[in-house]
């Protein structure tokens, strides 16, 4: 077998593994498809109230914004699960087989698109109750969707060396909170960025959290004339300057994680 | 025979002022078992590590299976089967998947792995037991599994990192058997232990070590040996009177005398030019004219606790929580 079928090979049978689980303890899932759900209800209904969006529908606004949130917090379930592997011993096992160095990242990551996938259906649906309709064509949606979890899938290269480095789930997940609520918060996900105070807002329209999902609204047709992109490059190309953060960060944490697989059980 | 199939020679691991690996060297023959025996933090699970590729030390050499380990892991991994301190089983896979899953990617093929997966199963009867998840298994289950993982590849060496740690007295001696009939097949072993009953039961040669050093190496016979002759043993009435007891002891004996204050034990190695009868009598005589009350005494050829108490001045599990090898050693301490 050459190399490169092998290294793909690997990563096919660690993926498997890891959906596996999912299926095993289905918990996982009902978990973290119930959260987004509840928030869905809570911003449609509550903040929604508030919240004025000129020309759009509340309610179509937020999904763009939601799912963004949502598949980023999917993403750290990389890290989590890598970490659990860690503290178990099976990463010890992994890494003394003749396997490919890369294939329990690539299996793992990979798995968690899967997990992604699934809970953007979800909360689709959940949207498509509240009201949330997709206004653009079926290819511009679909792309929208490619775009949601190549952006989760670079976040979980992130998170990958995040659970490699502190090796506890439950860390894993308070440290990547702390990080993860101002980044999706700080951006235009639930409100209009254009009276968020000066610095913030500067931050906000830079954020390729907003990026990506002004370019989600776009693609899904969820824009108005009359609430136009703010006049900042990032934010009047989000399609092009979210496909650059996410070719950034993997080229960065890719090399990273992997180095930091290697290395990781060495204590 | 005669061939080295894994050779260390060097070796220094440190983390931060702790060396934990401090130039330690070893040789195993082809189709031996080499027992490393050693109490906690003695450097057994991070000479293991340097071993099986997964740490890299910091100055040495070692080969396993004739390749450079620190040049070639990836053929050295090919090459061997670890099995852990903690059973390294996947909870949420069935115990076939598990094994499945390693023989694919120890790249056997399909139909192969799968195949060898069943075999595994029968030959460490978890056969009726495979296709539930290893979740539902016991400890000694998952430990059995965990072995079965590290041959699936029908590796040339094996690594046994404390296989029976943890494990319940009847486990353990389960565990045991399967090992037996294992290293009676011809495989080249490495088992580290803190158990010196198990490296005594399944080890062909026996490397002593402390800090990350070797102290003491030979079969179990020869390092018995080196401790001197047979061990007598006195007990006490009163355990006011162990003092004296202990300088009647060391007297008659050679090096330190060892004392459990629970059992208000104290005993001693005898020179081994001496009949150790002779020297018992003596010391009951002299025990005798002052006046200290013996319960009990005996005779008793020395155990690789004598050995490890010689060698280290400490016992060889008094680190452990649950020591629980079954000697007395556990609760010995040396003045």
């Amino acid at each position: 077998m050459s190399t490169l079928t092998q290294n793909v090979g690997d990563g096919v049978t660690i993926t498997k593994r890891n959906l596996l689980k999912i299926y095993r303890v289905p918990d996982v899932l009902v978990f973290s498809t119930l959260s987004p759900i509840m928030f869905v209800l809570l911003f449609a209904y509550i903040f929604g109230s508030a919240i004025e969006v000129p020309g759009v529908n509340y309610r179509e606004f937020l999904m763009a914004g939601i799912f963004v949130q949502t598949v980023i917090f999917g993403a750290t379930w990389t890290g989590a699960s890598l970490a659990e592997d860690l503290q178990k011993g099976i990463i010890d096992r992994f890494r003394s087989l003749p396997m490919s160095r890369s294939a329990v990242l690539i299996g793992r990551t990979t798995a968690d698109v899967g997990i992604n996938i699934v809970t953007f259906v979800v909360m689709a649906l959940t949207g498509l109750i509240v009201g949330w309709r997709i206004r653009g064509s079926a290819l511009d949606a679909l792309f929208a969707v490619l775009l949601l979890l190549a952006f989760a899938y670079s976040i979980s290269w992130v998170m990958a060396v995040v659970g490699l480095l502190v090796r506890t789930p439950e860390v894993v997940n308070n440290a990547s909170f702390i990080v993860i609520f101002p980044l999706t918060f700080i951006a235009n996900t639930f409100v209009p960025t254009g009276n968020l105070p000066g610095p913030i807002k500067w931050f906000a329209e830079r954020n390729p959290v907003s990026s990506v999902t002004q370019a989600a609204r776009e693609l899904f047709g969820n824009t108005s004339p009359s609430y136009p992109a703010p006049d900042v490059w990032a934010m009047q190309h989000p399609v092009t300057y979210s496909l650059i953060w996410i070719a950034v960060i993997l080229v960065i944490f890719i090399p990273l994680a992997i180095a930091q697989y290697r290395r990781a059980a060495a204590r | 025979m005669g061939t080295t199939t894994v050779s260390a020679e060097g070796l220094v691991k440190r983390y931060g002022e702790v060396r934990a690996l401090d130039g330690l060297d070893l040789e195993i023959p082809e189709g031996t078992v080499l027992g490393l025996l050693g109490p906690n933090g003695a450097g057994k699970t991070t000479c293991v590590r340097v071993l099986t590729t997964l740490l890299r030390p910091d100055a040495g050499r070692v080969f396993v299976a004739g390749i450079d380990v620190l040049r070639e892991p990836q053929r050295v991994r090919e090459r061997i089967g670890v099995s852990g301190q903690t059973a390294a089983v996947d909870e949420n896979l069935t115990g076939y998947e598990n094994l499945d899953m390693i023989g694919r990617l120890y790249h056997l093929g399909r139909a192969a792995a799968k195949a060898r997966a069943r075999e595994l199963l029968a030959q460490f009867r978890l056969d009726d037991a495979g296709d539930r998840t290893a979740k539902t298994y016991s400890g000694g289950m998952r430990r059995r599994l965990d072995l079965a993982g590290a041959l699936v590849a029908r590796p040339q060496v094996l690594f046994l990192d404390e296989p029976t740690t943890g494990l319940d007295p009847r486990s353990r001696t389960e565990m045991w058997a399967t090992l037996s009939d294992l290293v009676a097949g011809g495989t080249t072993v490495l088992l580290t232990t803190q158990y010196l009953e198990e490296a005594d039961r399944l080890a062909d040669s026996i490397v002593v070590v402390d800090h990350g050093k070797v102290i003491a190496q030979g079969t179990a016979d020869q390092l018995k040996a080196q401790v001197g002759g047979e061990v007598i043993e006195v007990v006490v009435a009163d355990a006011v009177r162990i003092p004296d007891t202990v300088t009647v002891l060391t007297d008659v004996g050679r090096g330190e005398a060892a004392i459990d204050d629970h059992t208000r034990r104290v005993s001693v190695s005898v020179d081994g030019s001496r009949p150790a009868a002779s020297a018992l009598i003596d010391a009951l005589r002299r025990l005798d004219e002052q006046g200290v009350a013996v319960l009990d005494v005996g005779v008793r050829r020395p155990t690789l606790d004598d050995v490890f108490l010689q060698l280290t001045g400490h016992a060889a599990e008094e680190a452990v929580v649950n020591g629980e090898a079954g000697t007395t050693a556990g609760k010995e301490r040396v003045r």
